[in-house]
């Protein structure tokens, strides 16, 4: 008998998934409202549920357990995509345009910076062969560049594995900081959001961090920050690659 | 009808989609660059030459909205959907540069939001 019920819901696994967030959310926004008295959204609270449930799973978090596949689908790149164009919807082409400028600096600036500060502390925590530092300065981008820029250079599994895990520990640090450093750094037009998508540049961090602090930012974050990964696997393993190489004789 | 804005949003998200991989493969990596951001400016730039038209009801920018709606209940669920275990397989180097580097691209957020703002009131 339960058998037959869990089977009707794998099969229907996308909308097991619909229904599954959706109660997420009613138990989150509950949750927010009642018992924390607003002290933190309901959308932030929501998200970390679902993280808090990812580490349940494995590779592909609580997907992994047949029940919950669906919520790959629900949660994988496709649809996630899909709607951030939606957003777009809502977004004023003039405040892009006046954030151009800023938001291009920051994308450079962004991937550079990510990739030096990562590089070095590999550097001080005893790596010192510049594929290995590069690799790790890439997954400092995002969790796609650094196995794109090793893999390209020929890196160890190890420091493959390790540079993935820094992309997503970046990706989750942003989910949860956002929201929670947002005021103080001033975070709170779409402006700053332009610059904040470049600067950040993982599409998930960026998109779920937004939209814990003020669902209105998310267009403009995630406009530039979907050029983030692009660029980082452009300049990794070749121009920073190289200032890797020059800087360690 | 609302299938108008769902298959005009696809159309602008697959061309988006188009771009990114053709400019992807033209500067030499195998991958998508910055494809949802010309979808979307496409979507905003299509949307008003449509509303200025009058081509657009209030059906066909629905069917738009939801999916922008749906926005938030995505990322929830591609929140429970990440590769949570791997932050931590990575040992304390992934941890400390992971957390670093956000921290450090957090803090440069007001420094660089300074650039190009249109009459910014003074800082309280």
């Amino acid at each position: 008998m339960i058998e037959r019920i869990t089977d009707v819901l794998i099969g229907n696994g996308l909308l097991f998934a619909f229904l599954f967030v959706g109660l997420m959310m009613l138990v989150s926004f509950w949750v927010a409202r009642r018992l924390l008295g607003g002290l933190i959204p309901g959308v932030a609270l929501a998200i970390l549920l679902g993280l808090g449930l990812a580490f349940t799973g494995g590779r592909k978090g609580i997907a992994d357990y047949p029940l919950f596949a669906g919520m790959a689908l629900l949660g994988g790149s496709m649809l996630r995509d899909f709607a951030v164009v939606a957003t777009a919807m809502g977004a004023d082409l003039d405040k892009i345009r006046h954030a151009g400028p800023a938001g291009a600096l920051a994308l450079l600036l962004g991937v550079t910076l990510s990739f030096f500060a990562g590089a070095a502390l590999a550097l001080g925590m005893g790596y010192s062969d510049p594929v290995s530092l590069a690799t790790i300065g890439a997954g400092a981008c995002t969790y796609i560049v650094g196995p794109v820029t090793g893999t390209a250079l020929g890196a160890s599994s190890e420091v493959l594995a390790i540079s993935i895990a820094t992309g997503v520990v970046k990706t989750l640090a942003t989910t949860i900081l956002t929201p929670l450093l947002a005021r103080r750094i001033g975070l709170n037009d779409p402006h700053s959001a332009l610059v904040f998508g470049g600067l950040i540049g993982t599409t998930s961090g960026v998109a779920a961090g937004l939209a814990a602090t003020d669902p209105e930012l998310v267009p403009y974050g995630a406009l530039t920050a979907t050029f983030y990964t692009g660029l980082g696997c452009l300049l990794c393993p070749s121009l920073l690659y190289l200032a890797v190489l020059g800087l360690t004789g | 009808m609302t299938i108008y804005g769902v298959a005009l949003l696809a159309l602008c998200f697959l061309i988006g989609k188009v771009s990114g991989t053709l400019l992807g493969a033209a500067i030499g990596i195998d991958g998508d660059v910055g494809g949802v951001g010309f979808a979307m400016l496409l979507l905003i730039v299509v949307n008003a030459w449509l509303q200025r038209r009058g081509w657009l009801d209030e059906r066909t920018t629905g069917g738009i909205l939801f999916w922008s709606s749906m926005y938030i209940p995505i990322i929830v669920a591609m929140a429970s959907v990440q590769n949570a275990r791997a932050a931590l397989s990575g040992g304390w180097l992934a941890l400390v540069a992971g957390i670093a580097v956000t921290v450090g691209g957090l803090a440069l957020v007001s420094l660089l939001a300074r650039i190009g703002k249109p009459d910014q009131p003074p800082a309280p």
